[in-house]
């Protein structure tokens, strides 16, 4: 891929065990993510979209070194994240950060703002006396709150405000890349766009890098200047944010697609409704993991697992029927 | 699409002061909620007087609780500088009973520490690391807990040597599986919360998540668990006093006083019934400042 990408991650494969047997050995397991291959550019945001349970959250984890994976490789300015040295792991947590979904579980209730944004400081050793005051203030300024917040606690505040909070915590060790795990699902609609415009406010003057994690297209378009398509573990198409929305391949990305929510009654459109369950991610059979829901399914998707390939320039699909013209 | 006519800068202060949240201090609340319980206001009160009592003890009555005085020999409750009366050696009994309450809620205390210090300890590490270490420490939680818990304190007693000390150790040991997975369970599920993720995502180093995140936030069940194991402690001891395993006689405890008492339960039954009276008093009212705390703590806990 190409020679200035950031972050790269390879054939990433994440598999919980279930069904242990009587030793903990997996009888059966989990493909939570399954094989995901994608590069990020400094300073770009990666949207990536799917619905609950295919992986998305873990794929986030996995690469903030939360969880150990099963197999695979992520690298960060070319150096495996999984392979460094236990001094330079640390260096490793400055870089990238995380954001949550849930701005009640994130901040611990017992500790006040201040408190919580500065902790970060005291962890990396970046906090001398005079200057957390001035840092403090400077987190708080970024998001958007003001100094008198710091000596309140998470209870007096409200979901918009928490998560602008988590943001300030994230932002304290200055890191270069922040995956956002579904910050504004759990907000209010009105509250969500100003969480959004902050975020992108602050990729500006940061330059920060965002891996956007979303389970509906229409956050991502907001936010995204690429789009990841994930089903089940695997990712099904990966493009520009524009391309993607124009020009969707992916029979799953066109679903997805049409089921975004239009705010006006009268507008009638097509709905692409998809047929039954999703597989279940434990122990999948051969071949497409779309297979049972897909409308243009043939025999050879029940049989044989399609690769993530370039149908156009930079827009990868994993689908047999939109092979037809690729170069 | 209604985000894209959104009003103003969202990065403006001013307008964050609009949506927030008018909230009570919760210890203030915790606080209200207690005051409200009128049960564990009178265990509460119960408690600072008998407190108070047994520290002040030397001050409120002229008598040594230990001087032998064989003319007055089982005088009644009533007589004169003897108000409730003296024991078949002529020992003051509110002497005693003053004396004895020091014994008995400093045993009670010290035993709930000990217990308390190991129990959260092994609670601590078994819910945070699970795996081959909980494993072990539950199992061998789970032998404890399967002994009858006298019959567990008199194996201890017997290895140590009797003694109030001793007594005090054995209860302790007793009591540290109560704490371990009460801790164990509050662990395991704060353990899943996001803001120690959000620590783990930081590098935060395990002992300062243990401690500085994931303890305090399990406090409060160990706080009232502790409250309502102090009043166990104190029969428990008592009891080994009683059975001749915890202090020994003629010291002043409360368990010791109701042995002493036995042989002359027909001629004189207010020697073993006003240290029984003492024991249930102190235990009542640590079980319901305790109650009352759990449900000032936690008020959905309440039936």
């Amino acid at each position: 891929m190409s020679a200035e990408c950031y972050l790269e991650v390879k054939d990433l494969k994440k598999y919980f065990p279930v069904n242990r047997d009587f030793f903990g050995q997996g009888r059966s397991w989990l493909k939570a993510v399954d094989g995901v291959t994608f590069s990020l550019t400094r300073g770009e945001t990666m949207g990536l979209v799917g619905e609950s349970g295919c992986g998305k959250s873990t794929l986030g984890r996995l690469i903030i070194n939360l969880l150990p994976p099963t197999g695979g490789e992520v690298f960060l300015e070319k150096r495996n994240i999984y392979k460094l040295p236990k001094s330079e792991k640390k260096e490793l947590r400055r870089k990238m950060q995380i954001i949550f979904q849930d701005p009640y579980g994130s901040l611990n209730p017992r500790m006040n703002i201040g408190d919580i944004i500065t902790e970060p400081l005291y962890v990396h050793n970046l906090a001398r006396e005079n200057s957390v005051q001035d840092r403090l203030r400077q987190l708080l300024d970024y998001v958007g709150l003001s100094p008198h917040h710091a000596n309140r606690y998470p209870h007096e505040f409200s979901g918009g405000q928490r998560q602008r909070i988590g943001i300030a915590r994230a932002l304290a060790v200055e890191p270069e890349l922040i995956i956002c795990d579904e910050p504004v699902s759990a907000l209010d609609v009105s509250i969500q766009s100003q969480v959004l415009n902050l975020l992108k406010n602050l990729q500006q003057e940061l330059n920060l890098t965002y891996l956007f994690i979303a389970h509906g297209l229409n956050v991502v378009k907001h936010v995204s200047t690429r789009v990841g398509v994930m089903y089940l573990g695997k990712i099904v198409e990966i493009t520009g944010s524009d391309e993607l929305y124009r020009n969707p391949l992916h029979p799953y990305t066109r679903a997805l697609l049409s089921a975004i929510p239009i705010p006006n009654p009268k507008l009638k459109r097509e709905r692409i409704l998809l047929e039954g369950d999703v597989q279940s991610p434990i122990d999948p059979p051969p071949g497409c993991r779309f297979y049972t829901r897909c409308s243009a399914a043939t025999a050879l998707c029940s049989r044989k697992e399609p690769e993530l390939h370039e149908y156009s320039k930079d827009h990868y699909v994993a689908c047999h029927q939109v092979r037809g013209d690729a170069h | 699409m209604p985000r894209e006519t959104e009003p103003n800068n969202p990065q403006l202060g001013a307008d964050t002061e609009d949506w927030e949240i008018k909230q009570v201090d919760p210890k203030r609340e915790i606080w209200r909620r207690l005051k409200k319980d009128k049960m564990a206001v009178a265990g509460g009160c119960i408690l600072i007087v008998v407190i108070l009592l047994s520290l002040l003890a030397p001050f409120l009555t002229g008598h040594d609780p230990n001087a032998v005085v064989t003319a007055n020999r089982l005088l009644p409750p009533g007589t004169p500088d003897h108000i409730l009366g003296t024991d078949h050696l002529g020992r003051d009994i509110l002497t005693r009973l003053l004396y004895g309450g020091r014994v008995s809620v400093a045993v009670g205390f010290a035993a709930v520490t000990i217990a308390m210090f190991f129990g959260v300890l092994i609670g601590l590490l078994a819910g945070y690391y699970k795996g081959f270490f909980d494993v072990l420490s539950m199992r061998f939680i789970d032998i404890l807990m399967a002994f009858p818990y006298v019959l567990l304190a008199i194996a201890i007693i017997a290895a140590l040597g009797p003694g109030l000390l001793n007594a005090m150790i054995a209860i302790a040991i007793v009591g540290i599986p109560y704490y371990a997975r009460i801790v164990r369970g509050t662990v395991l599920s704060l353990r899943e919360q996001e803001y120690i993720e959000a620590q783990r995502a930081l590098g935060s180093s395990d002992l300062r998540i243990l401690f500085k995140h994931i303890l305090p936030n399990a406090l409060s069940p160990i706080i009232v668990a502790a409250t309502l194991d102090v009043g166990w402690m104190i029969i428990a001891a008592s009891g080994m006093s009683f059975l001749g395993l915890g202090a020994q006689p003629p010291m002043a405890e409360w368990g010791v006083m109701l042995s002493d008492g036995k042989d002359f339960l027909r001629v004189a039954p207010y020697i073993s019934l006003l240290p029984g009276v003492a024991i249930f008093l102190v235990v009542l009212s640590f079980n319901l400042l305790g109650d009352g705390l759990r449900d000032a703590l936690d008020p959905r806990l309440k039936q």
